[in-house]
C-alpha cells in the first residue's frame, strides 16, 4: 500500500474526493446564492430549503411518477426554479413595491384558503397548507397581472429579504419533515452510473472512484462554468452585470429589468435545485439537507466575495478540498475549519477573496 | 409669464411638437422639485435647459424618461401621454437617455457598453458609424469601460444610445468637467447631430457652449420653467439671463 506524509493513499484520496463533492455542492450553492445577491441585493436564506426541494421532487418524480434520475435532473430545476419565481413575484418583489395591496391579498387569500381547506375539507395541516400557498399565490398573481405595471419602488434593506426569505426556509422544511419526517428517504444511484473504476499509478492501487461521484464532479464543473460563461462572456450576461451595477438607468435603455430580476431569482434557485438532485444519491434525501449545508456555504460566500461569480466557483470547490485535507491531517478541525478561514478572511478583506470593497 | 410664449415656434402652427411637457410636477422622496415645468420640443429642435444647481433641470430630464419614483402632470411623446408608463416603456418609444455621470458600466468593456442598450426603432446609427463618430471609442474598445477618460466616457455614453434608433435624445450636461478640445468635439456632434435630425434636449450650466448649438434656452429657476429665449436673441438678452444664472 502506498503512503503519503504517512497517510494510506486510499485515505487520503478518498477524502480528497469527498472534499471535492461537498466543494461542488458549496460551489454551485454559492453561485446561486451570488448570482441572486448581485442583481437582487437579498441573502437567500431558502437557498437551502430549495436545494433541498430539489432533491425531493426527484424523489416524488420517481416514487409518485415513475421518473428517473436523468429526467429529474431537468424536470427538478425547472419545476422548483417555477416556485422560485412565484416566490419572488408574491413574496420577494412586494417588499419593494410602495403600495402593499399585492401582499394584502396574497395574505387575505393564504388565511382564507387555509381555513377553507383544513376545517371546510378536513384535510391535514400540511396539505391545507400548501393548498392555501397555492390559493394565495394565485390570487396574488391574478391581482398582480390585472394591475397596471409598478413604476413606484422603494428601496429595502438587505435585511428584510433576509428575514423573509429565512421565514420561507423554515416554512418549507417544515412541510416537508411534517410529510415526511426526518430519517430521510433514500434514493438510488442511477444505473449507468452504478459501481466505479480502481484508479491506478504505476500499477499501484490509489483509491477507488465511484462513478457517480464522479460524474457529480464533472457534472457541476460544467454547471458552473456554463454559467460564468453566460454571465461574464455574453449579452445576457451584460445585462445581468450592468443591471447589477445600476438597474435604473438598465431600465431607462428600455430594458424590462422587474422580468430579469425574477427570471435571475428563478435560475439561482434552479442550480440549487439541480445541486439537490445530484445530492440526493449520496446523501439520504431529508428535510434538512439543505439547512445543514447552507450554513457552510454562506461561509463560502463570505470568504470568496459577496456577489462574485468566479469567486464563488473557486471558493466552493478549494474550500471542499481544504475540508478534505483537514479530515486526513487533522480530524478534529474538519467541521471548523471553513469558519476559521472565514474570520481570517474577514479579517484581512472584509470584501472577501475575489469581492469588489464598495 | 403667458403660456404661449414657452411653446416652441411651431406649435400655435400644425405641426406638433416631438415632446410636450405641461405642468410637470415630480417628486424625490417627500421632497418636492418640481412645481410645475411646461415646454414643447420640435422635432429636429435643439432646446437647452439652463438654470443654477438645484434648479430642477436634471430632474426634469428624470421625468421625461421616467425615472424619478413620483411624478405628475403631463408629457407627450410623440402623441403618446407617457405620465403613467415606466421607464422601460418610455424608452421604446424611441428616447434616448445620456445621464449626469455618464453611467457606464464598470463591468462591462467598452464594446458591451456600446451594445447594451437595445436597439428601440429601426434607423440607429451602425457601430461603424459611432467609431466614426467618436474614433477613440474603437481604439478602446475591449477596455473595462470605466477605464475610459472622462472625455471617453462622455462620447461612450452618447454613442451607445445612438445605435438603439431613438430620435429624441437627452443629454445632461455632457460638457460637464471636459477639456475644451473634447468640448468642441462633442459640440460638433450634436451640431452633426441635429443635422442627421435628431431632436435634442440638453441640460447646460455653460451657456456659452450652449449658445453654439442650441435653437432656443429655456430657463428654469425653483422647479419651474420661467423663460424661453430664442437663440437669435441670445445676445439680446444676456444680462437678463445673467440675472438669472446669477454669473
Amino acid at each position: 500500500m502506498i503512503t503519503i506524509f504517512g497517510v494510506p493513499s486510499a485515505a487520503l484520496f478518498g477524502q480528497l474526493l469527498l472534499g471535492l463533492i461537498n466543494g461542488s455542492f458549496y460551489a454551485i450553492l454559492s453561485l446561486g446564492l451570488a448570482v441572486i445577491f448581485g442583481l437582487l441585493n437579498i441573502i437567500n436564506f431558502a437557498h437551502g430549503a430549495l436545494y433541498m426541494m430539489g432533491a425531493f421532487v426527484a424523489w416524488m418524480l420517481l416514487n409518485y411518477l415513475g421518473i428517473g434520475y436523468w429526467w429529474a435532473l431537468i424536470l427538478a430545476p425547472v419545476i422548483v426554479g417555477g416556485v422560485g419565481i412565484l416566490i419572488e413575484r408574491n413574496y420577494i418583489a412586494p417588499l419593494s413595491f410602495s403600495d402593499q395591496r399585492q401582499s394584502f391579498v396574497l395574505i387575505g387569500a393564504t388565511a382564507i384558503g387555509f381555513l377553507v381547506l383544513s376545517f371546510g375539507f378536513s384535510l391535514s395541516a400540511t396539505l391545507a397548507f400548501v393548498g392555501a400557498a397555492v390559493i394565495g399565490v394565485a390570487a396574488a398573481s391574478i391581482y398582480a397581472w390585472k394591475r397596471p405595471s409598478q413604476s413606484s419602488t422603494v428601496h429595502v434593506d438587505h435585511l428584510y429579504g433576509l428575514l423573509l426569505t429565512f421565514g420561507l426556509a423554515l416554512i418549507i422544511q417544515g412541510l416537508f419533515r411534517n410529510q415526511y419526517g426526518v430519517s430521510g428517504l433514500p434514493y438510488g444511484i442511477p444505473p449507468q452510473l452504478a459501481g466505479g473504476q480502481q484508479i491506478r499509478l504505476f500499477d499501484a492501487p490509489i483509491m477507488f472512484m465511484p462513478n457517480y461521484r464522479a460524474w457529480v464532479i464533472v457534472a457541476s464543473l460544467i454547471v458552473c462554468l456554463a454559467t460564468w460563461f453566460m454571465i461574464e462572456k455574453t449579452k445576457l450576461g451584460a445585462y445581468l452585470r450592468a443591471a447589477t451595477e445600476n438597474p435604473t438607468l438598465v431600465s431607462a435603455f428600455g430594458v424590462n429589468v422587474p422580468l430579469m430580476i425574477t427570471l435571475t431569482y428563478g435560475f439561482g434557485v434552479a442550480l440549487a435545485a439541480f445541486a439537490g438532485v445530484l445530492a440526493a444519491p449520496i446523501y439520504s434525501v431529508n428535510p434538512n439537507m439543505g439547512a445543514d449545508l447552507i450554513i457552510v456555504v454562506f461561509a463560502v460566500v463570505v470568504i470568496g466575495g459577496m456577489g462574485s461569480i468566479l469567486g464563488s466557483i473557486v471558493t466552493g470547490f478549494t474550500l471542499g478540498l481544504v475540508e478534505g485535507f483537514t479530515k486526513v491531517f487533522y480530524p478534529e478541525a474538519s467541521s471548523t475549519v471553513i469558519f476559521v478561514i472565514m474570520v481570517l478572511v474577514l479579517l484581512v478583506k472584509p470584501a472577501g477573496l475575489f469581492g469588489r470593497a464598495s | 409669464m403667458a403660456e404661449a410664449a414657452l411653446r416652441a415656434p411651431g406649435a400655435a402652427r400644425a405641426s406638433a411638437p416631438l415632446l410636450g411637457i405641461s405642468n410637470l410636477e415630480a417628486w424625490y422622496g417627500e421632497s418636492h422639485v418640481l412645481h410645475g415645468v411646461t415646454f414643447d420640443v420640435a422635432p429636429g429642435e435643439v432646446v437647452t435647459l439652463l438654470g443654477r444647481n438645484g434648479a430642477g433641470k436634471t430632474t426634469t430630464l428624470r421625468s421625461i424618461i421616467g425615472i424619478m419614483s413620483k411624478r405628475t402632470g403631463s408629457v407627450t411623446f410623440d402623441g403618446v401621454e407617457t405620465i403613467r408608463m415606466p421607464s422601460r416603456a418610455i424608452a421604446r418609444l424611441g428616447m434616448g437617455y445620456v445621464p449626469e455621470e455618464r453611467g457606464i458600466f464598470a463591468s462591462l468593456s467598452v464594446y458591451e457598453n456600446l451594445m447594451l442598450p437595445p436597439v428601440v426603432k429601426p434607423g440607429g446609427l451602425t457601430v461603424e458609424q459611432i467609431y466614426e463618430l467618436f474614433p477613440n471609442l474603437r481604439e478602446r474598445s475591449g477596455s473595462q469601460g470605466t477605464k475610459l477618460s472622462g472625455g471617453e466616457q462622455q462620447m461612450l455614453s452618447i454613442g451607445r444610445i445612438l445605435r438603439t434608433g431613438a430620435k429624441l435624445l437627452l443629454l445632461d450636461e455632457p460638457t460637464e468637467g471636459l477639456a475644451p478640445v473634447i468640448v468642441q468635439q462633442i459640440g460638433r456632434t450634436i451640431e452633426r447631430l441635429k443635422r442627421d435630425g435628431f431632436t435634442i434636449v440638453l441640460v447646460e450650466q455653460n451657456f456659452r457652449f450652449a449658445q453654439t448649438v442650441a435653437d432656443r434656452h429655456y430657463v428654469m429657476e425653483q422647479g419651474k420653467v420661467v423663460d424661453m429665449i430664442p437663440n437669435a436673441e441670445l445676445d439680446r438678452n444676456i444680462e437678463k439671463l445673467h440675472r438669472y444664472l446669477g454669473v
